[in-house]
């Protein structure tokens, strides 16, 4: 029997979440007036928790690193958020949602997880519609849809390309109407660094104030970690500059298990990396693949002349283009999963078909969809539908309606025209799925500590679905957690408020000072981002699109070495007391070349492949992922002291309401 | 490859008198962005057993809002509708002197170098930009209500504002009325926005006041430098709705 109880609900699949709240033990009204609760992370999981426990009547401390809550990473998310509505009629349901998640995430996720997530999914449309939340409508004026990844309906809600931001702004709001009537105390360029675990249960956190350097005590009945996830392990990614694993990190080592660490999103449609002074990169969102068709040049000479400027794309015919996910997966085409879509970009251009001077670029074409939407606008108004010079300023401007944003990002960036050329694209890290294992309850190994939203690794399995991300960020905060939390502070209503004077906080504040004064006083040689930079090459080269087991061997010990010359010879400028860029980055590269080498070990360990995990040496004959049955388990990593020490958890995964079988697009 | 003179603002912290500093930097690739060329000034200075210059940024994709740079007298620099982290070196030419300075206005002080304190925004979101309604899961349908797509649309338009504070960066009078007007815009225009409409406008003007924000002198210059290109448009629509807001009293 493993320690890892996931406390699923008994009874059918459907009717399990509904069976829970009924039973599950309430807060008074006026109990949750005496009760606080600490929220890290203001993005849609953080945002929306903390919105609805103040509106709950709870008390809530809210902290971001940010300089205001609205500036969390979820903001940046483009493409769209799915929900079970079918209101397109095209066949789509609870379950459906949930099917195709289960099978996105590659038979890795948790069933009953999953269902609820696609269960309040319909919830989270009609709660920001209701907060003036600007979704896309048709011209009748009721909203529109597009479609995603990896499924056969258009569930997709979506603002432009700037969902994320339109769904955060509503969370934002939400929370600022709950400052305004102080039940949210709003702690801004805050960095919560540990965790305070009281009599085993979590009770506070110890945070730093980015803007004088101080270091803050804070106590709370629970604490609730919506701090995202950990791609900026990979130094480039799609993440914010900012973005890091510290939070969940700091929980790890307090005794929150870590589960599934090795299972990264990998993004097909990023902006490829354009020299060594690189320090982000960009996505182009899913939505793009809607219209977009995915092509390398079927010759090896037109590729040459490709790259050496003498061809233009839009000068190679038509039979002579590879549309390669349309030849290889037909019934999905351009609209496969994510994971299966970066795997066959990184398959083209290791054949040496990639279009760019680095050999690492596919293309992205919309020739297609203007000219399509062109010839319908050109009916709809009466012209000519055989004027090509008419029909495509026409589609241009359908185009420009749905990706304007789009489009134009990726001129400034790469300074071409995307409604001339097609645009140039790679895979880049862009979500982890693994995160800090919790129960059903969104509840960690630790007693009170909670992690929703990306920092958690419940839903997503191996592959995260498109559009996937803000569903379930806004499932966890705004539907599941504020009822789940219920259920363990019940017990609290009689604690009264917890002290800040004691050993424990004492410990915890003490370890937070002595690995800063370490930092700031090690006067070493090299910059926080040489090492940062460093790390990520090896977490790129060995654990990225395809990983083996030399690779990630030869990985968990030049990340250990790694780890080690950081703390010789890392150059950390300036003093604790102040505004201190480096002395912040630093702290959370060192979780980093902690948390890279787990993730290693955890790829090691994995002995098949799973979603966005690879291992070469499972792979079928036709190149696809090769899932092992004995692998039908949720690894959760317990903090021993050091990465190489922790200890292997299983929980395994049992599907009962779907049958478990090879994934197909084809 | 292009070398460059920097002319940045620093100022240790809010106390500080603060003064422009001199920075040569060379091997600039144009391909780069202008934060990455500030990477590399701050890379060096660190090296050399310098304070690398402080400046405030977070997605470098244009979305989240944080940079804020005053760069050769113009918010976001010489481009128009994006930020600073959008803005390459491409724009610029070998040879160039660049000016980098922070947001400029009584309500944003400096918190170091090119960093200041624009939480006075959120003090005035917090005073109204909300519908107040709870989360339940009882809501109801999100097709209840149709709304009519250009509505639907120009709130959208108002809703992409994303807070940088550039508005009011470029204001001779350091006015934030297109920030403010971007969000009481987008709830007018929704169906969702009308039953709280008349106290949002009284509450959230009546907050920017208290900031010590200036008044709004219809020059325009706020349209200019938005990189999300809000328009002046709703300035109007604020006014008119504040004045029908203090009618009804």
């Amino acid at each position: 029997m493993s320690i890892l109880d996931s406390k699923i609900p008994d009874g059918p699949l459907a009717d399990k979440w509904t069976k829970h709240k009924n039973e599950i033990n309430l807060v008074n009204p006026a109990n949750k007036r005496l009760i606080d609760i600490i929220v890290v992370g203001t993005g849609l999981a953080g945002g929306s928790a903390a919105a609805t426990l103040a509106e709950l009547g709870y008390n809530v401390k809210s902290f971001c690193f940010q300089d205001s809550p609205r500036r969390a990473h979820s903001i940046a998310a483009q493409g769209g958020i799915n929900a079970a509505k079918n209101y397109q009629g095209d066949g789509d349901s609870t379950y459906r949602l949930f099917y195709d998640t289960v099978k996105g995430g590659d038979y890795r996720s948790r069933e009953a997880n999953v269902y609820r997530l696609a269960e309040v999914s319909t919830n989270i449309i009609d709660q920001c519609v209701a907060q003036g939340v600007p979704f896309a409508r048709e011209y009748g004026g009721l909203l529109d849809n597009r479609s995603f990844g990896g499924v056969l309906v258009s569930r997709t809600f979506y603002a432009k390309g700037q969902t994320g931001q339109q769904l955060l702004l509503g969370a934002y709001a939400a929370m600022n109407r709950q400052i305004g009537r102080g039940k949210i105390k709003m702690y801004t360029r805050h960095e919560m660094l540990d965790v305070v675990v009281v009599d085993g249960k979590a009770r506070g956190i110890i945070a730093r104030n980015l803007v004088t350097g101080e270091i803050e005590r804070h106590s709370a009945h629970a604490v609730v970690l919506g701090s995202g996830g950990y791609g900026n392990a990979f130094y480039l990614s799609t993440y914010a500059m900012g973005s890091n694993v510290t939070a969940a990190w700091k929980a790890h080592k307090r005794g929150a298990f870590f589960a599934n660490p090795c299972y990264t999103q990998i993004h097909p449609t990023c902006i490829p990396v354009s020299g060594d002074h690189q320090s982000k990169l960009t996505l182009m969102s899913e939505s793009l693949r809607n219209d977009g068709r995915i092509w390398v040049p079927k010759h090896k000479k037109d590729v040459e002349a490709i790259r050496n400027g003498s061809l233009k794309p839009t000068e190679i015919a038509e039979e002579d283009r590879d549309y390669y996910l349309e030849r290889r997966y037909p019934a999905f085409g351009n609209l496969v999963p994510r994971d299966v879509a970066s795997r066959a970009a990184k398959e083209r251009c290791d054949a040496g078909y990639g279009v760019n001077k680095t050999g690492e670029a596919v293309y992205l074409d919309f020739a297609s969809a203007i000219e399509r939407y062109g010839k319908e606008q050109a009916y709809v108004k009466g012209l000519d539908p055989d004027d090509k010079k008419v029909v495509t300023e026409l589609g241009k401007k359908v185009v420009e309606n749905k990706y304007g944003n789009l489009f134009q990002m990726y001129e400034k960036i790469v300074d071409q025209n995307p409604y001339e050329t097609p645009m140039m694209i790679y895979p880049a890290v862009h979500y982890t799925m693994g995160g800090l294992w919790v129960d059903y309850n969104l509840m960690t190994t630790v007693p009170g500590l909670y992690a929703i939203g990306e920092a958690n690794f419940s839903d997503h399995g191996a592959n995260r679905l498109g559009a996937s991300a803000l569903m379930q960020g806004l499932a966890d905060g705004y539907f599941v957690l504020p009822y789940t939390i219920g259920d363990y502070l019940a017990h609290d209503i009689r604690t009264g408020p917890i002290p800040t004077d004691t050993k424990e906080f004492d410990e915890a504040e003490n370890n937070v000072r002595a690995q800063i004064d370490k930092l700031i006083n090690n006067k070493g040689s090299k910059t926080v981002d040489y090492f940062h930079k460093k790390l990520g090459k090896i977490m790129w080269n060995k654990c990225g699109m395809a990983r083996n087991e030399q690779g990630l061997k030869e990985a968990i010990k030049e990340i250990a070495e790694l780890r080690e010359e950081f703390y010789k010879d890392v150059m950390v400028p300036g003093t604790e007391n102040e505004y201190n860029e480096e002395l912040a980055k630093a702290g959370r590269v060192a979780d980093f070349l902690e948390l890279g080498e787990l993730f290693a070990k955890d790829a090691l360990e994995r002995e098949e492949s799973a979603g966005g995990h690879f291992r070469e040496e499972y792979q079928t004959e036709a190149g696809e992922a090769l899932r092992r049955p004995e692998y039908q388990y949720v690894s959760a990593w317990e903090y021993k002291g050091k990465p190489s020490e922790a200890v292997h958890h299983k929980e395994p995964l049992e599907y009962e309401n779907i049958e478990v079988k090879e994934r197909s697009y084809k | 490859m292009m070398n460059l003179t920097l002319k940045i603002w620093r100022q240790k912290n809010a106390d500080d008198k603060g003064k422009i500093v001199d920075y040569p930097v060379s091997g600039i690739s144009p391909d780069m962005s202008f934060l990455e060329m500030l990477d590399v000034l701050n890379q060096e200075l660190i090296e050399k057993g310098e304070e690398p210059v402080a400046f405030d940024h977070d997605c470098r994709e244009g979305i989240c809002g944080t940079c804020s740079l005053y760069i050769n007298g113009r918010a976001h620099g010489p481009q128009t509708h994006i930020t600073a982290c959008q803005l390459h070196m491409r724009s610029f030419n070998d040879g160039d002197t660049i000016y980098i300075e922070p947001w400029r206005a009584n309500a944003f002080p400096v918190i170091k170098d090119l960093i200041v304190d624009r939480s006075a925004f959120d003090r005035i979101q917090q005073a109204g930009g909300f519908i107040s309604v709870n989360t339940s899961g009882n809501t109801q349908d999100a097709n209840a209500i149709p709304i009519e797509k250009e509505h639907a649309d120009k709130a959208f338009d108002a809703a992409t504002c994303i807070g940088c504070g550039a508005c009011v960066a470029s204001c001779k009078n350091s006015s934030a009325m297109l920030f403010v007007s971007a969000k009481v815009s987008q709830f007018a225009l929704l169906p969702q926005g009308q039953v709280e409409a008349t106290d949002r406008v009284l509450n959230m003007v009546k907050q920017m006041d208290a900031e010590g924000f200036g008044n709004c002198t219809n020059t325009g210059a706020c349209e200019v430098e938005c990189p999300k290109g809000i328009s002046l448009e709703n300035i109007a629509r604020m006014n008119r709705e504040y004045l029908a807001a203090s009618l009804k009293g």
